[in-house]
């Protein structure tokens, strides 16, 4: 053995001690079973063979690749090809299925809202949250107000081809910018303001001319809000007399709306998704709670 | 110490060109008769009858569910034991047996030392059956070790050849019993038997043949000296009242061969009962003298008691030199105090109560098991959705488990809430507004449900109730959540 000889023996033992002592406490120098020792070789043959066979040694700007060329990135795409195996026969029928049958069978009913929650995390959820609540500008699909519907067919649409995308089928129409533009006064602008406060039964600023913002909402706004501001799904015209505020309430935010004019944009997800991607989908945010028609 | 002379003289050789292993000296344990011999034949054969034929003992549980008595169903995440299912979520209950376990092996030890050790633990109960075999087809001690010394001959190559074909045989039941607790006992015995099983269970029975080969043929003794941590836990478990197989040195000492032993005793000195025959030590499987004491190595089985006795009776002297007793005791007799013999005190009501309790919790809890689990979890974003109409709802996502065999309709119901709506996706509202949620037989079902508010005036924070019922066996389950608003 490497350490040095030395002669203290342990008395009660008999067995010789390898000289290291804690509190006056000596370690026995007993040797090893035979095959723990056969053990601890084999287990650095199995080492030195592991590091040749494996990606195993940092260099300076790769590493060494091993003898068997075997590679986590490829081993995850076995794993992701193998999964996609597994999920083929589920996904055909989701893509053969309409998506009422879909919502009407339980089974892949289940299995569609699971990949669609998959795919609402990656690719919605930025905008509209984790759970699909909104936020400033971005609906909230959780609840029962839709600016372009609620339905499947209406929801699938919106996710297929986008809210003023590039896409030519993608829902189209803008609030104009009618303070900007010239198209109304400010006193015009504050005045129907208060008005379309009104309609959803809040409160308006002390002495307002009420009648006068009616006026102004019947000219300019009744077109695509509809004449008691209920909206218009086609135009994707908000509906202005629920509890519901895309933006916000309160009248500043009402005012800069008609200052600047509103336009979100929703990408098309049509060739950016497969299409039982996006069925997933349309099902699941449908599942959310907010079908208008329930 | 006697021998310590010699040890320190080998210590003092280490020291010089001290070699990196010891080898293992070869055991070659003797037939022997007896009681404690008899005890582990039937051990022997209950432990390994209950091991080989367990898994083809059918229970009928109707359709919809696998009729063996024993299955781990991993597949599909389910363990049957005759009339108990366990799920995946209740796997609580194996640590309520692992600790049952416990328990029982400290008891054990604190009544009689290392009874799982010498009789009823795998390694035990496969090494001894690996011995019989050997003594049988090679002959006894004597002859074994003429065997190992002696040039090999045809012969003796031939015993030792059948030997292992017969150990591998063994261990290769071994493995194809395990693999048989994992699926359909005979249907897998049959596609094991025309080469159709699945891969994954020849693996296993390679994998266990060969532990079972190699552990039961070869490490034997050394699995309970080095590998086995509970010889070292146990010793930190005992106290001086637990009865351990014991050399009564106060009957035996001093030893000497017969002749000696008569002609000192014809002098009127002392002398023991030992004759130094050393058949104790031959029939030992782990080879430790149990005159020595209580040792690490020692697994207790009890076989010396048997060659001792043998001995004893054959040289008419009182039985029972070693026994099953207490050093204190000899040390009691020794002095001239009386014998202290307490199986009921502290440490063994402590471990029965233990035992009793934490037996009667799970009986009970098996017992009170609902058929219907419910889980119900609040979305965690939004919290809370305004309705157009000005109405706060909140969304959960409901898990119901139907641990029935067939198909369920449950109920459920929302209160705490006055005036609030239920709507469920992924199941139905009846004419009564309850939300009715259809599940398979043994298995769950996620849905979703969507509570409203009656009105936008709502606490912030309100305690509901989610009641579950199955209207068919009035079973039920309630849990508490929270309705959240603005």
């Amino acid at each position: 053995m490497a350490h040095e000889k030395h002669e203290k023996v342990d008395a009660v033992t008999g067995v010789a001690t390898t000289g290291h002592s804690w509190d006056d406490i000596e370690e026995l120098n007993n040797p090893l079973p035979r095959w723990w020792l056969w053990t601890f070789y084999l287990c650095i043959v199995w080492a030195i063979a592991y590091c040749i066979a494996y990606p195993a040694w940092p260099l300076v700007s790769s590493y060494t690749k091993g003898a068997l060329g075997w590679h986590s990135r490829d081993a995850v795409e076995v794993e992701l090809a193998a999964l996609k195996d597994q999920r083929s026969g589920m996904t055909a029928k989701l893509a053969a299925s309409s998506l009422e049958e879909i919502k009407q069978d339980p089974e892949m009913f289940a299995f569609a809202r699971a990949q669609g929650k998959a795919a609402f995390g990656d690719n919605c959820a930025p905008c509209h949250g984790a759970g699909g609540g909104g936020a400033k500008g971005y609906p909230n699909l959780n609840d029962d107000d839709w600016l372009w519907g609620g339905s499947l067919e209406q929801v699938h649409h919106t996710i297929q081809f986008g809210v003023r995308s590039t896409n030519d089928q993608g829902h189209s129409g803008t609030m104009p910018a009618f303070g900007r533009d010239g198209m109304l006064k400010r006193e015009e602008i504050s005045q129907v303001a208060d008005y379309v406060r009104s309609l959803s039964g809040l409160p308006t600023e002390k002495g307002v001319d009420l009648a006068a913002g009616a006026k102004v909402f019947a000219d300019n706004c009744a077109a695509c809000h509809g004449d008691k501001g209920q909206g218009m799904l086609e135009l994707g015209a908000p509906n202005l007399s629920d509890q519901i505020w895309l933006f916000g309430s309160d009248k500043a935010t009402i005012v800069e709306g008609l200052m600047i004019g509103r336009g979100s944009v929703m990408p098309a997800w049509h060739g950016r998704l497969d299409d039982t991607t996006i069925k997933a989908l349309t099902l699941y945010v449908h599942s959310l709670g907010g079908d208008q028609n329930r | 110490m006697a021998d310590a002379p010699v040890s320190s003289s080998l210590a003092t050789a280490q020291a010089e060109d001290a070699p990196l292993y010891a080898p293992r000296k070869q055991i070659y344990p003797q037939a022997v008769k007896g009681r404690f011999r008899t005890i582990k034949w039937v051990v022997l054969a209950i432990t390994l009858g209950i091991y080989y034929l367990l898994p083809f003992i059918r229970w009928d549980r109707g359709p919809n569910a696998p009729d063996q008595a024993i299955l781990v169903d991993l597949a599909n995440g389910r363990f049957y034991f005759f009339f108990i299912e366990i799920w995946p979520q209740e796997v609580y209950y194996f640590t309520g047996l692992l600790v049952l376990a416990a328990l029982a092996l400290f008891l054990m030890n604190a009544v009689a030392g290392r009874v799982w050790c010498g009789y009823l633990c795998p390694q035990t109960v496969w090494t001894d059956l690996f011995y019989a075999v050997e003594r049988w087809i090679e002959g006894d001690r004597r002859e074994r070790m003429r065997h190992d010394k002696e040039k090999l001959t045809l012969k003796v190559a031939a015993q030792k050849g059948l030997k292992h074909f017969i150990w591998l045989m063994i261990a290769w039941w071994t493995g194809g019993a395990w693999v048989l607790y994992f699926a359909d006992a005979p249907t897998l015995v049959y596609e094991l038997a025309t080469f159709q099983a699945p891969m994954l269970a020849y693996i296993w029975i390679g994998i266990l043949t060969f532990t079972t080969y190699t552990l039961a043929g070869f490490m034997r003794e050394q699995v309970c000296t080095y590998m086995c941590p509970w010889p070292r836990i146990q010793a930190a478990l005992t106290d001086e009242y637990a009865l351990n197989v014991t050399y009564r040195y106060d009957r035996g000492e001093p030893r000497g061969s017969m002749k000696k032993n008569e002609a000192l005793k014809f002098q009127g000195l002392p002398a023991g009962d030992c004759i130094d025959c050393n058949q104790c030590v031959n029939v030992c499987p782990t080879g430790v003298d149990i005159r020595k004491g209580l040792q690490l190595d020692c697994i207790q089985c009890g076989l010396c008691i048997d060659a001792c006795n043998t001995v004893m009776e054959k040289i008419d002297r009182p039985l029972n030199l070693i026994a099953y007793d207490t050093d204190m005791n000899v040390k009691a007799r020794m002095e001239g105090r009386p014998e202290v013999r307490r199986i009921v005190r502290p440490r063994t009501i402590f471990y029965a109560a233990i035992i009793a309790i934490v037996g009667a919790i799970m009986i009970g809890s098996l017992a009170m098991r609902q058929t219907v689990y419910l889980s119900v979890m609040h979305d965690r974003n939004p919290l809370f959705v305004r309705l157009s109409d000005g109405s706060i709802r909140n969304g959960f996502t409901i898990r119901v488990a139907n641990k029935n065999l067939d198909e369920r309709s449950y109920i459920l119901a929302v209160d705490g809430l006055p005036g609030a709506k239920l709507d469920i996706v992924g199941g139905e509202i009846d004419q009564q507004g309850r939300a009715v949620v259809k599940v398979g037989p043994d298995q769950t079902l996620e849905a979703r449900v969507l509570v409203s508010s009656q009105g936008s005036n709502v606490a912030s924070s309100t305690d509901i109730h989610f009641t579950l019922t199955d209207p068919n066996s009035g079973d039920s389950t309630r849990m508490s959540d929270y309705f959240k608003a603005p």
